[in-house]
């Protein structure tokens, strides 16, 4: 839920990156940490297994500049993939400002795709919320392995509305910062309507 | 669509800020803060040094999730308070409403006065922030009615 501070002059919002397993939810983050100046972002604390999958969240507040006076702060999290984390899931979506649902663009991870899109839409259903209505980005990660699926396909399959569809390579950034504007302003704008 | 956003006006701010020093002073606590649910901090009030409070506050609430989650599943609504006790320094939180109300303090107090002094001001904190989530929006004087495609591209330059 979005947080507007008169004293502090800041405005903080919550935005979940959701996905199936190993689609590179925690890389989109970690690229984020590590191309932002140190000033701009907080710490990124993961709550993963000794395997590095991520176990609860992964969580990193960013700063962004200044709107009106105003600092704008995005606190980034993401959910644990794997289908048995499901009570976890349900918890980050708490208060969610914006989503971002990264697919995996790989041909034997389809079925995890759609899986992890009714999962994300009926854990939002749970907390009230309706995805139709919610700041939304799909993107397409991978890009880069041979055994993908062509992005068109892959966006006519997960497309749910007319959310902003970015390809990328998380692993080497590409099109990880245009995601995170695609959602952002998204967010930003719901705060002029009120 | 997203909740509605919560709005903190400066009076508002200090009155809470007043009562975290106060419980902070009664409770000989090291730091007293107040964090929305879903994480977000409100207010902080003491020696916050290199703590990072940003990060501490997104933990606790998780953690009153993760708990909350655990107390639904044996049938009880949520576990009110939650207190994590280390060798030097101790973590207590109170759930209150939609809030949580955690306090950081060390061998100068102890786990039955800061929950004694919590639950003293719990009812205060409630009905403070109950006014603040229930004030009527006035979108007139929101610095964001006016806000322009150029205010959010100019963020990511």
């Amino acid at each position: 839920m979005t947080f507007i501070n008169y004293a502090s002059r800041e405005i903080n919002c919550k935005i979940v990156y959701y996905g199936p397993g190993l689609c590179g939810k925690t890389t989109n983050l970690q690229h984020i940490f590590e191309a932002t100046a140190p000033q701009a972002r907080g710490k990124l604390i993961s709550l993963a297994t000794e395997t590095d999958r991520t176990l609860f969240f992964d969580f990193m507040p960013l700063e962004l500049g200044t709107v009106r006076g105003f600092k704008t702060r995005f606190h980034l999290y993401t959910v644990p993939g794997q289908v048995f984390y499901d009570a976890s899931r349900k918890l980050i979506l708490k208060g969610v400002d914006g989503v971002v649902f990264v697919a995996d663009s790989q041909e034997e991870r389809m079925d995890a795709n759609i899986e992890s899109l009714y999962n994300l839409e009926e854990n939002l259903k749970a907390q009230g919320y309706d995805l139709m209505k919610l700041p939304y980005v799909l993107q397409l990660n991978k890009r880069d392995l041979p055994n993908i699926i062509p992005a068109a396909d892959l966006a006519a399959e997960l497309k749910r509305k007319e959310e902003p569809v970015v390809e990328a390579v998380a692993s080497s950034g590409a099109g990880v910062f245009d995601t995170l504007k695609a959602v952002a302003k998204q967010v930003l704008t719901e705060l002029r309507k009120g | 669509m997203a909740d509605t956003p919560i709005t903190l006006h400066e009076r508002q701010y200090h009155q809470l800020k007043a009562v975290l020093a106060r419980l902070r002073m009664d409770s000989s606590a090291r730091v007293v803060f107040l964090v929305d649910k879903d994480g977000q901090e409100i207010a902080v009030q003491g020696e916050i040094g290199n703590l990072d409070t940003t990060s501490l506050a997104s933990l606790a609430a998780g953690n009153v999730a993760a708990t909350g989650g655990m107390a639904q599943l044996i049938g009880e609504k949520e576990f009110p308070t939650l207190s994590h006790e280390g060798a030097h320094e101790s973590i207590h939180i109170s759930v209150i409403g939609r809030m949580l109300l955690i306090v950081v303090f060390d061998e100068r107090s102890s786990l039955g006065l800061v929950k004694l002094r919590s639950k003293q001001v719990s009812q205060q904190l409630a009905a403070m922030m109950e006014e603040i989530v229930n004030a009527p929006k006035d979108d007139s004087d929101s610095p964001f009615a006016g806000i322009t495609d150029e205010d959010i591209d100019s963020l990511f330059q």
